[in-house]
Order: C-alpha cells, then sequence, then structure tokens
C-alpha cells in the first residue's frame, strides 16, 4: 500500500492547469491549419486563419487562447493500492483554484448566480483502477460549447443511422453557437447518465484518435462526415469543416435503450494529464 | 478579401451600406456588456434608472473579458454566446442602440428588430481572445464594477475584423 498527502497534488495540477489554459492542443492545433488549407469558403478560411494566429499568440504571450477558461472537469483514476491522507477534492479543488488564479472566473451558484470567485468547485469524475497511482484528466469547458450538448434517449430500432443523426441534429441546432470547427465526443448506451459520461470521457482520447476498436471507429467516420455536410463551417459562416473530430465511447445497454449523449467541444480544446 | 475599415460612432449610411457576409476592419470605442449587465440596463430602462452609458448610436460588446495582468490594460476578450442577449436585444435597439459585436446566430424576432432599426450585427471570431486582445488600445472600467468580468468596460478597439452576421436589410449570413 503507498500512502501519499492529498496535498501533494495541488502544485502540478495547477500548474498543468496553467500551461493548458494558454496552449491549446497540439493535435488540435494541426488539424485546424490542415482545415484552413482545404477550406474553400473565404469567410470560413478567414476564420480558421484567425483561430491559428490567436493559439499562436496565445502560446508567445502566455495569454489565455480564450476569456473562458471554462469550468474545471476532472476525471481522476484512483489507484486502489493508494492510501491517500487528508481531503483529496479538497486537494483537487485547491488545485483548480491556483491553475485559475490570473485567469477569468466562471463559476457561479445555478441560483443565485452569486460567483464562487475561484472557478471552484471541479467537476470531478473518480474511478477506481488498478496499481498505486493516482491519474487526473483535465479538461476545461467553455459555455458556448457545453451548452449546445445533447442526450437523445432513443429507441433500439433507430440503430447507427439514428446515433448519426442525433449528432448532426446537436451541431446543426448548434449552429455557430459553439465556436465551431467543434470536436464531438458521443457517447452511445448505458443510461441517460452514463452515454452523458461516456460523451465527456471521448474527448479526452486525445483529439482525432480514433477508436481501437474498428466498427466504432468507422462509426465515427460516418458522424465526421455527416457532420461536415451541414456546410456549417468555421464559426457558422458557412463552409466544409464544421467538425475536426468525431470520438465516440460506447458501453453496454438495456435491451430496450439506445441512450446517445453528444457534448460538444469547441476548437479551443484546453486540456492536460497527470499521473502521480 | 476586400476590407472596409469603419470608425465607430456609425453613420446611419455607413451603417446602410455594410452587408452580411462581408468582412470589415472596426475601430472606435464601444462598451462591454453581457447576461447581468444587460439584465441591469433593462431594469434600469424599466425602472427610470441611470443608464451606463448613452444607448443611442452605440456599440455594445457582448464579452467578459479575462482579468488584466500586470502592467497590461485587459485580457484575452473574445466574444460570447450572443443568443443569451436576444431577450434584451430589442429594447436596446429601440433605444438606440446601433451595433452589435458577439458570436453565433441570433432569433428571427433579434435580426428583424436589428433590421428595423437601421442597425448591424457583427460576428467576431470565438475563441480568439488572445488575438483580439491585441486590437483593443485603451479599457477602462465603465459601470457595475460589482460584477467582476461581468462589468460593462469602455474598449477603444483598433482595427478589429469582423463579418457582418446580420445587416440592415435583415440579411443574416451565418448558418
Amino acid at each position: 500500500m503507498r500512502e501519499i498527502d492529498a496535498r501533494i497534488l495541488i502544485e502540478p495540477l495547477g500548474a498543468l492547469i496553467g500551461n493548458a489554459l494558454v496552449g491549446v492542443d497540439a493535435a488540435t492545433r494541426a488539424l485546424i491549419k490542415e482545415a484552413a488549407r482545404a477550406e474553400r469558403s473565404p469567410a470560413a478560411r478567414w476564420a480558421l486563419g484567425v483561430i491559428e494566429e490567436n493559439n499562436e499568440i496565445a502560446v508567445r504571450s502566455r495569454d489565455f487562447a480564450c476569456q473562458d477558461c471554462g469550468l474545471a472537469v476532472l476525471f481522476v483514476s484512483v489507484g486502489q493500492d493508494v492510501h491517500i491522507n487528508g481531503g483529496l477534492t479538497d486537494a483537487l479543488n485547491e488545485g483548480v483554484k491556483r491553475g485559475y488564479a490570473a485567469a477569468r472566473k466562471s463559476v457561479a451558484d445555478p441560483l443565485t448566480r452569486l460567483n464562487t470567485g475561484t472557478n471552484t468547485p471541479a467537476v470531478v469524475h473518480y474511478d477506481v483502477t488498478d496499481g498505486d497511482k493516482i491519474a487526473i484528466t483535465f479538461l476545461a469547458k467553455g459555455a458556448g460549447a457545453e451548452n449546445m450538448s445533447r442526450v437523445f434517449m432513443l429507441t433500439p430500432s433507430k440503430g447507427e443511422a439514428g446515433i448519426i443523426d442525433c449528432a448532426v441534429r446537436a451541431v446543426t441546432d448548434a449552429g455557430a453557437n459553439p465556436c465551431p470547427p467543434v470536436i464531438l465526443g458521443v457517447g452511445v448506451g448505458g443510461t441517460m447518465e452514463k452515454c452523458a459520461l461516456l460523451a465527456k470521457l471521448a474527448l479526452t482520447r486525445g483529439v482525432g484518435k480514433r477508436n481501437p476498436d474498428k466498427r466504432v471507429a468507422e462509426l465515427e467516420d460516418k458522424i465526421l462526415e455527416a457532420v461536415n455536410a451541414t456546410g456549417i463551417g468555421a464559426q457558422g459562416f458557412g463552409g466544409g469543416v464544421t467538425a475536426l473530430a468525431a470520438a465516440v465511447e460506447t458501453f453496454p445497454t438495456h435491451i430496450g435503450m439506445l441512450p446517445v449523449a453528444v457534448n460538444i467541444q469547441c476548437h479551443s480544446v484546453r486540456e492536460g494529464r497527470l499521473i502521480i | 478579401m476586400n476590407i472596409k475599415a469603419l470608425r465607430l460612432p456609425l453613420t446611419k449610411e455607413e451603417l446602410q451600406s455594410l452587408n452580411a457576409g462581408e468582412i470589415v476592419s472596426l475601430s472606435g470605442a464601444c462598451y462591454t456588456a453581457r447576461d447581468a449587465a444587460h439584465k441591469r440596463i433593462c431594469d434600469a430602462l424599466k425602472n427610470g434608472g441611470p443608464l451606463p452609458f448613452d444607448l443611442d448610436g452605440a456599440c455594445i460588446y457582448y464579452c467578459g473579458p479575462a482579468p488584466a495582468r500586470d502592467g497590461e490594460i485587459i485580457g484575452s476578450c473574445g466574444p460570447t454566446t450572443s443568443a443569451r442577449m436576444d431577450d434584451y436585444a430589442p429594447t436596446l435597439l429601440e433605444c438606440g442602440v446601433a451595433v452589435m459585436i458577439g458570436k453565433g446566430r441570433r432569433s428571427d424576432a433579434v435580426t428583424k428588430a436589428t433590421a428595423d432599426a437601421g442597425a448591424v450585427y457583427l460576428a467576431a471570431v470565438g475563441g480568439a481572445g488572445a488575438l483580439i486582445k491585441n486590437r483593443v488600445k485603451a479599457c477602462a472600467l465603465h459601470a457595475y464594477p460589482d460584477l467582476g468580468c461581468e462589468a460593462v468596460y469602455k474598449l477603444d478597439l483598433q482595427n478589429l475584423e469582423l463579418l457582418v452576421a446580420s445587416d440592415t436589410k435583415g440579411v443574416c449570413a451565418l448558418r
């Protein structure tokens, strides 16, 4: 049994977040560059060029790539051979607070709308795994894209075409709002909350990485093709690149259910990983 | 691409000359306001309270900037989703607001109200806060300081490139 003090997570998590908020994910930036070259609509090409330049400026001057540094979402996998002294959730929130010290504070009580002033609490999803490590994945979720995310409770008869249609409907209804080009996390199966969690988890896989299951990877390709056929384009200016990638995660579901969640991520992908 | 340079405040003729889909380079004074500030402005209009700035001919930027670092005037300051201001926009347009800057589609009612008022809605590139920061030459906390990032800031823009999202004819360029 490995024993650790929860407080040792604070500093590295704060540093991880601080860096993630200025540096848009490298794989996403490469896809934006590629999209800017391929895009034929002048307005959308202009927008993609602005985004490219913005992401370069952000890294160079250590400015926040987007002023909406989002709500902090943490996936925390705790090895079952670790014993943690002190409050783990408290330590994580302290790390988040430090990581957002210079950032805009975007977290408020849902009813009073009073800002918490620290960008905490984070949304933390815990998981127990083998081993004696703690793995943390951080994802900054801004309001623009998260607000456009959806859960659909399909009947099994809708099948694969129904799943693709959910992604197209979510992206079409969202239009320009979630700052396209977007990345789609699609959760299929489980229950209502499980598919939502899978959709979020899909966004942490690494942008552009395909599902190792060939059948699922083919579904990802079909979703991406269908979404890009909508013609929404970068920033909703009309064009061929509405989404840069689609990631699907699945989980067995009830014989009478086909839950589908579509979690939309804007092009400003700010994420990071840490293993302690 | 041919980019038209404009300086705020815009004349009626300048507003009417803009066409949805074209890109403009905007300079001059605008005020930031997002959800909370809009609510206060509309409450003030209803109750006869003081307004934070003269709405007639004004340019409102839907933006909640990131804090400025030491020695700087503003942090990253890209646009926020305009649709959240749709409930308030017709009232402000009736009071003379001439230019709105934000991102994303408006409701059909707002696009119509914008055209009826002879105003325009301009789209900034969402997620380009670090670049847009460099197009702000002056920033002053102007009203509602208790709202933090949602306070009203007066910004002096210099050559901020924007797409005309909806024009005085009621044409919308966004999908």
